[in-house]
């Protein structure tokens, strides 16, 4: 679960983890008394969307920038009148962007320089990594590609917890002086700590900052959470923001169906989440594009089957239907019977290529074929996907 | 021969009065699987009945072991309680745990894991169907089978299958089955991001199990194992080997229903991943539908026949 930059902020406070001071405002209304409570000096104006890239990004009315630099108040609040209810349009918000609904104005800090710090998991060892770089406030991926000798890790073990060497490590590596040594020192033990106690499944402050008076901010936050986790976190869980979700996703999240939109036309409906991902590939393989992954799971009733297709079919750009079931301890003709039912229940209008096999498959397909219902029938994942391929196109 | 597990090899449930857990406990007796104990705390010295064989339910795991000399648990806990289930395996020293639980915390798992380190107990998941050695009888019954996969799919064979997938395991078993070979052992990894046992584990079995004739390895978008097995297998494996890799067209930075399949950078792309298969000399199947002719083509060209 991802929560926005602002919220992050008023976490790392909580932990002990310096930030510019900062004020959220969710409407116009109030942005005046949140700007009054920064010092009069400029002020940096930051949408709030669940997506990097901001600072670049372009709004759909042509307005430049989802972050700005603010001399004034004044200026600031001209900026944070065009960025609210604007959509902010980056490259991880695919074309349709972002509707901005909370800005975010905070104190300008005098950066003497940027730094990048990261905790995340190390899949390889099973460890949390803290990360750091002394090239900050650029895309990481591209310094680790061109410059890997910039990148600092160290792998926490997890039942010492972080160990002070550790953090000296990283801070000679960082090549600070020894009063942002101290300051960088706390920031980076109580980063962790909050890591650790909140079940982060990353935490990423890019740029971390020195500031001329030897103080260490972080300036940028980007927080995401173990949905696993969720259950122990009632506080965590009440940051979610359902703007920032599609509607379509937070609808099959009700029916516990794994459901991910995509940008094709071609639904899919699968059960097991490494069969619903092969079933999207298939589709491409034969010159298709699937509008979506759906997982509907291992005991799929009739009822989600039914759930399933109502939110596939709210996707206005799928042309056919993909279904394909791997009846394994679930009885084909069960899922055979939910297809049917749910079918003619949502009275479906376009074409659909059912592919059944396992448990009770003769039965299941017989069910199909009995139906009335103008159906195709696939043999194997193959047969299918090109029978759709070719029905859509 | 097999890995992990064999016909004979006795296996407790713990979990096996929730409703999932003594489905599965059924259909594995069904199988011919030995399951010899269940577990649930504060149902000791209760029963577990299914066709008139009484499975004897025990507190606690070590209770369970010792009256009974399972040497396997099956873990069907629910998420928050899963990583102590899988701890209290080690503690009463079995052979081998697999934890079928989704949804377990990273966290919950990065912590059993440090504390499972120089244990003698093996982890198999969580996230994971389980594993199977398919029996002589009829749908393959008179095998282990632990877990949750359909038994009667699989053959008797020399198939080695290793995966982080439920279904598309049993799509592939299925395929294999179908062309007439089977398998020696099919087991699923698992498709949390913190796991116990990895794809190179399981393939430096099969590459000593003389029983073992052929591999075939499922992977998906998400980590670096498959990479890891790949390198290994270039280096080491005598035995032909095919790959698949699910997730070609998963969008970046989304979690594709399984915790782990997220693509975190340019290195775990299933476009990545295949590059390396191939440099690695693994015969890559095309598509899902090609998991049983893959391996079929690898053994050709190493002069090796399946059956």
């Amino acid at each position: 679960m991802n929560i926005h930059e602002y919220q992050a902020k008023a976490l790392f406070e909580k932990y002990g983890v310096p930030v510019p001071q900062g004020v959220a405002a969710k409407s116009p209304a109030e942005f005046e008394s949140a700007l009054a409570q920064l010092p009069d000096a400029p002020v940096v104006v930051k949408s709030q969307i669940h997506a990097g890239g901001r600072g670049k990004g372009t709004f759909t009315d042509g307005f430049k920038g989802g972050v700005k630099f603010a001399k004034t108040k004044a200026d600031a609040l001209d900026y944070a009148k065009k960025m609210f209810n604007n959509t902010l349009v980056t490259i991880q918000t695919g074309p349709a962007g972002r509707k901005v609904q909370t800005i975010y104005f905070t104190h300008a800090s005098d950066i003497k320089k940027e730094y990048y710090l990261a905790i995340l998991l190390d899949r390889a060892t099973s460890k949390p990594v803290i990360v750091a770089s002394t090239e900050g406030g650029v895309d990481i991926e591209t310094v680790a590609h061109d410059t890997p000798e910039k990148i600092f890790k160290v792998l926490i073990d997890p039942a010492y917890g972080i160990a002070d060497f550790q953090v000296r490590e990283l801070i000679f590596k960082l090549g600070l002086n020894p009063a942002e040594a101290k300051n960088a020192a706390k920031l980076i033990r109580n980063l962790y700590t909050f890591f650790w106690e909140t079940d982060a499944a990353m935490v990423e402050v890019n740029p971390l900052i020195t500031t001329p008076d030897d103080k260490v901010l972080a300036l940028d936050a980007k927080v995401s959470f173990d949905s696993n986790a969720l259950f122990r976190h009632p506080e965590i869980v009440a940051l979610r923001d359902l703007n920032e979700e599609d509607p379509k996703e937070i609808a099959a999240s009700k029916y516990d169906l794994a459901y991910i939109a995509l940008d094709g036309n071609i639904a899919c409906l699968v059960n097991g989440a490494g069969l619903a991902m092969s079933t999207m590939d298939i589709i491409k393989h034969y010159g298709g594009n699937p509008a979506n992954f759906l997982d509907v799971g291992g005991g799929a009733s009739k009822e989600k089957v039914i759930a399933a297709f109502k939110i596939i079919l709210g996707d206005a750009n799928v042309k056919g239907i993909f279904g394909n079931i791997v009846g394994g301890i679930m009885d084909c003709n069960v899922i055979a019977e939910g297809i049917v039912e749910a079918v003619k229940e949502v009275g479906l209008k376009l074409p659909l290529v059912v592919r059944l096999e396992g448990n009770n498959v003769a039965a299941g397909k017989a069910t199909l074929a009995n139906s009335g219902l103008a159906l195709v029938s696939g043999d194997t994942m193959a047969d299918a996907a090109q029978k759709i391929v070719k029905l859509v196109a | 021969m097999s890995i992990l597990i064999k016909p004979e090899t006795k296996i407790m449930v713990q979990g096996i009065t929730g409703a999932f857990g003594g489905k599965h406990a059924q259909l594995s007796l069904d199988y011919g699987t030995q399951v010899v104990a269940g577990v649930t705390p504060g149902k000791g010295g209760q029963f577990f009945e299914h066709n008139g064989v009484k499975v004897p339910i025990f507190n606690t795991v070590v209770d369970a072991a010792k009256a009974t000399g399972a040497t396997v648990s099956t873990i069907f806990v629910p998420p928050p309680f899963a990583g102590d289930a899988i701890l209290e395996c080690v503690d009463a020293g079995l052979d081998l745990a697999v934890c079928i639980t989704e949804g377990i915390p990273i966290k919950d798992m990065i912590r059993v894991k440090r504390a499972m380190s120089g244990a003698k107990t093996r982890l198999i998941g969580p996230n994971c169907p389980g594993l199977v050695t398919p029996g002589t009888g009829e749908g393959s019954k008179g095998g282990c089978r632990i877990g949750i996969a359909p038994g009667y799919i699989h053959k008797k064979g020399h198939v080695g299958v290793v995966s982080r997938s439920g279904t598309l395991t049993y799509e592939a078993v299925f395929q294999i089955t179908s062309k007439g070979l089977g398998q020696s052992t099919s087991v699923g990894i698992g498709g949390d991001p913190v796991n116990g046992t990895s794809h190179l584990d399981v393939i430096k079995l099969f590459n000593a199990d003389p029983d073992t004739k052929g591999i075939i390895l499922i992977g998906e978008i998400g980590g670096n194992a498959e990479v890891e097995a790949a390198r290994w297998i270039k280096a080491t494996c005598t035995k032909p080997v095919a790959g698949f890799i699910a997730g070609a067209t998963a969008p970046a930075g989304r979690r594709m229903g399984h915790a782990g399949a997220i693509v975190g950078g340019h290195e775990d792309t299933a476009e990545a991943k295949i590059a390396v298969f191939k440099e690695c000399g693994i015969e890559v199947a095309a598509t899902p539908s090609d998991m049983a002719d893959a391996p079929l083509r690898a053994a050709k060209a190493k002069g090796v026949s399946l059956n």
